[in-house]
């Protein structure tokens, strides 16, 4: 299956219903009036565009209407995907390699986002991409995360550093660079326990680990992918922005999108914030992950 | 936890101070500057919309109180209407003895089940229950150990089958075996599921029909979008919920599916989670969380005050015109259109000792109410003050006015005047007494047309819940 029809059918149920509410909206053979302006608003704010980036679009619209570039309701999808599209720039999407050593990808996200099933993706993508990949279980906390995550290592068949429930997460990550440098790995990918935004402590400690393996391996981590879950609303913007306070978020891992109703909420954020979208999570095996192209997305979620 | 949206209503309240009074203009514009906080919220579409229109209403409609700031009006309107939201709400659980009671998590992946289950645990032994919990979660890798720690730290037997491919199957068996120890509570912890995922919420229906629990709750994330209630929408269509459990309460999320998931579903919130620690659960108010949001409980009690204030005199000034005889049908009107607001008179009066006898199982007609409130609008203040000058021609134009039959209007005029009578007699009267009276008065006039109380259908409503109940129990 190509990837354009891997995403789509991912995307089927945010398809459906976006296409369906966008063409309900827009009507063949109609000309846009204010009317139509109104209605494509109503149709953003439900797919989770949140308020502000919806008007930010509205007026787009609204301008190349009052300018004459649109005149007919079905000119509008294609020229709002013109328009979305633009915010992805190639290079904002790319992931950042190490020059030589390990590359090393700290994965971060509120409970219960995605973060090891990302992992395991993540793991099992590079795996493929034929590079030596170990995880590191630096979620210490949560009841049975260490054999949740070996448990994965074992499906995808990579290497795992891990220390019992209750250990120091600072240690876990020390251990697993020191690991993966001693045995030249390519990509060394760290699972973080689930902490919210707004628990100080617990971000202050995300930053730690960031410090420890900066110190380890100069230049890592690599990446630092923040893990959404596509069914929440505005509170991912929140999100996003108090992470990178604490740890340098290079990139969002777009998790359950095969579940999200509607997708807008990848645009609000790419909107808002300058974290661009790397990686999307279309189910719960190893194989449903896919490099996050914007066009793809974009045209799979208004395409018919 | 509601900040955001607390400041920007907040703020549209301080824009609305400056104002002299409430009109249809400037509530329109403060309606849509709510509406965008409620959306900036995550409230959905549908629900901020329905929200708005009512408060709008109820704004314009608002008796005007001159002790009182419209702007505090408002506030206390939009109050009233996020309780009526998220309300109302029973969070008790149903104990059945015998046991075992059932209780079923079903929700999204990574909404929070689990750790709920958990939790859910340790309230029960509070409570002095002995409850199991049963590891139906047999597709998310180390689920079944995640639930076996917890149960350890919240000290709670848990059933396990490790080599079992049969979600159904292990809650039957899990079940058997509370019996069997002697359990009075199973709490079954499901896999996460997507809405969207036939299969899989095929299984848990199985579940639910299998084992047939007292309570299904459906555990959702606080923080999830627009989304988050058309999933409760399948889930509740596919399982029939009791309640909603919302998840990282604690986080600074805006609220949005805690104000919309009652609305859509039907289905009230019942318990909310607060933390990762096995105790953070708590019981869900409505009333608390609006308050909350609005953060202004000074000006709340302000204009509860003043609205006694003003029910007194108003109560007052109507018993004089009583007294004296001199109740027209002016007045008439404004006490029907209370009573009407009034959708709990009934149970009210069924309090009073002695009241709930007589009025058994009767109703005020809505449909008469707003016939004599459209006859009544139709009429010249004269003739409001002395319904006798109403004479044929008369009666035309009002019934032609008011779109009704001549013979209504000749039905309320003459019982407008016994009625007058038996008020004047009233007055002075306790309020058991007078109510008495007027039960007696409407007996009389039951089937002759003013306030007529006819039998209302409660009877045969309670005994098809009370089938329901048994088909349910039945499943
Ligand atoms: N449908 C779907 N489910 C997913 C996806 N990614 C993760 N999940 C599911 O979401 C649930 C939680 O995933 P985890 O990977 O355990 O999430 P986590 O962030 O590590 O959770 P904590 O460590 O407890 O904070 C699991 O049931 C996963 O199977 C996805 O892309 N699509
Ligand atoms: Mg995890």
């Amino acid at each position: 299956m190509g990837l354009f029809d891997r995403l789509k059918n991912g995307l089927s149920h945010t398809r459906k219903k976006v296409s369906a509410s966008f063409r309900s909206v827009l009507r063949i053979g109609k000309k846009i009036d204010q009317d139509t302006i109104n209605r494509l608003e109503d149709a953003m704010l439900t797919a989770d565009f949140g308020p502000a980036t919806t008007q930010k679009l509205v007026d787009v619209v609204r301008s190349g209407w009052k300018k004459g570039e649109i005149v007919e309701e079905q000119e509008v999808t294609d020229y709002l995907v013109r328009h979305i599209v633009a915010m992805w720039p190639e290079s904002d999407r790319r992931i950042h390699f190490a020059e030589s050593g390990p590359t090393v990808i700290l994965v971060s996200g509120i409970n219960g986002s995605g973060k090891t099933t990302s992992v395991a993706k993540l793991g099992h993508y590079f795996t493929n991409q034929g590079k030596h990949v170990i995880l590191g279980a630096c979620d210490t906390f949560r009841a049975a995360a260490v054999e949740q995550l070996s448990i994965w290592s074992e499906r995808i068949g990579v290497q795992i550093v891990k220390h019992d429930q209750g250990a120091d997460p600072g240690a876990v990550a020390y251990d697993a660079c020191e690991a993966a440098t001693a045995r030249k790995a390519d990509v060394l990918l760290i699972d973080t326990a689930g902490r919210l935004h707004t628990q100080d402590h617990l971000m202050r400690e995300l930053g730690k680990i960031q410090r420890v393996v900066e110190k380890k391996i100069p230049g890592a981590p690599h990446e630092v992918l923040l893990v959404l879950d596509a069914t929440i609303g505005q509170n991912a913007v929140n999100q996003a922005r108090q992470f990178s306070e604490h740890v340098s978020v290079t990139g969002i891992f777009l998790a359950k999108l095969d579940g999200s109703a509607k997708g807008g909420i990848v645009v609000g954020i790419r909107d808002q914030l300058n974290v661009p979208v790397k990686f999307v999570g279309l189910g719960e095996t190893p194989d449903d992950v896919e490099p996050f192209d914007p066009g793809t997305f974009i045209k799979a979620m208004f395409a018919d | 936890m509601f900040d955001a949206l607390s400041e920007r209503l907040n703020s549209v309240f301080r824009g609305l101070r400056g104002r002299g009074k409430i009109t249809e203009e400037n509530v329109s514009e403060v309606m849509r500057e709510i509406r965008t906080a409620l959306l900036e919220a995550d409230v959905n579409l549908e629900v901020a919309r329905a929200f708005c229109d009512e408060v709008q209403q109820k704004a314009i409609g608002a008796e005007v109180i001159k002790t009182l700031r419209p702007a505090d009006m408002m506030v206390k309107i939009v109050h009233d209407e996020l309780v009526r939201l998220m309300g109302p709400v029973d969070p008790k659980i149903p104990f059945i003895s015998p046991g075992p009671t059932i209780l079923l998590m079903a929700g999204l992946q990574g909404s929070g089940k689990t750790t709920t289950c958990g939790k859910m645990a340790k309230l029960l032994l509070a409570r002095a229950k002995r409850p199991l919990m049963v590891a139906a979660d047999l597709k998310r890798p180390a689920a079944i150990d995640q639930l076996e720690v917890i149960g350890q730290q919240v000290g709670t037997p848990v059933y396990t089958e490790r080599d079992q491919q049969n979600a159904v199957k292990v809650c039957r068996n899990g079940i058997a075996q509370a019996r069997k120890t002697d359990r009075d509570v199973v709490i079954l912890d499901t896999a996460g599921r997507l809405a969207v995922d036939e299969e899989m919420m095929d299984e848990v229906a199985r579940i639910a029909t299998t084992t047939n629990p007292q309570q299904i709750y459906l555990v959702l994330d606080a923080m999830t979008g627009q989304d988050a209630v058309n999933t409760a929408r399948v889930f509740n269509q596919r399982l029939e919920l009791d309640g909603i459990i919302l998840t990282k309460f604690d986080s600074d999320t805006r609220g949005g599916a805690a104000l919309s998931v009652k609305h859509v579903t039907g289905k009230p919130i019942k318990f909310v989670g607060i933390g990762e620690k096995m105790e953070a659960i708590e019981e869900f108010y409505p009333d608390r969380i609006a308050g909350r949001i609005l953060g202004m409980g000074d000006i709340l009690t302000l204009v509860e005050q003043a609205q006694r204030q003003y029910d007194q005199e108003e109560a007052a000034k109507l018993e004089a015109k009583m007294a004296s005889g001199k109740f027209a049908l002016d007045d008439f009107l404004v006490q029907l259109r209370k009573m009407r607001q009034m959708g709990s008179m009934k149970d009210l009066i069924k309090k009073i000792p002695g009241m709930g006898d007589m009025m058994g199982d009767m109703d005020l007609d809505e449909g008469e109410i707003v016939r004599m409130e459209a006859a009544i609008q139709s009429m010249t203040p004269k003739e409001k003050a002395n319904p006798k000058i109403v004479d044929a021609s008369r009666r035309r134009r009002i019934a032609r006015g008011a779109g009704c039959d001549p013979s209504d209007v000749s039905q309320l005029v003459k019982q407008f005047e016994p009625m007058r009578n038996m008020m004047k007699a009233m007055s002075g009267q306790s309020l058991p007494q007078r109510l008495k009276m007027g039960m007696q008065f409407s007996k009389a006039m039951a089937g002759g047309g003013l306030p007529r109380l006819k039998g209302s259908s409660t009877a045969s409503r309670r005994s098809l819940s009370k089938k329901d109940r048994r088909k349910r129990r039945k499943r």
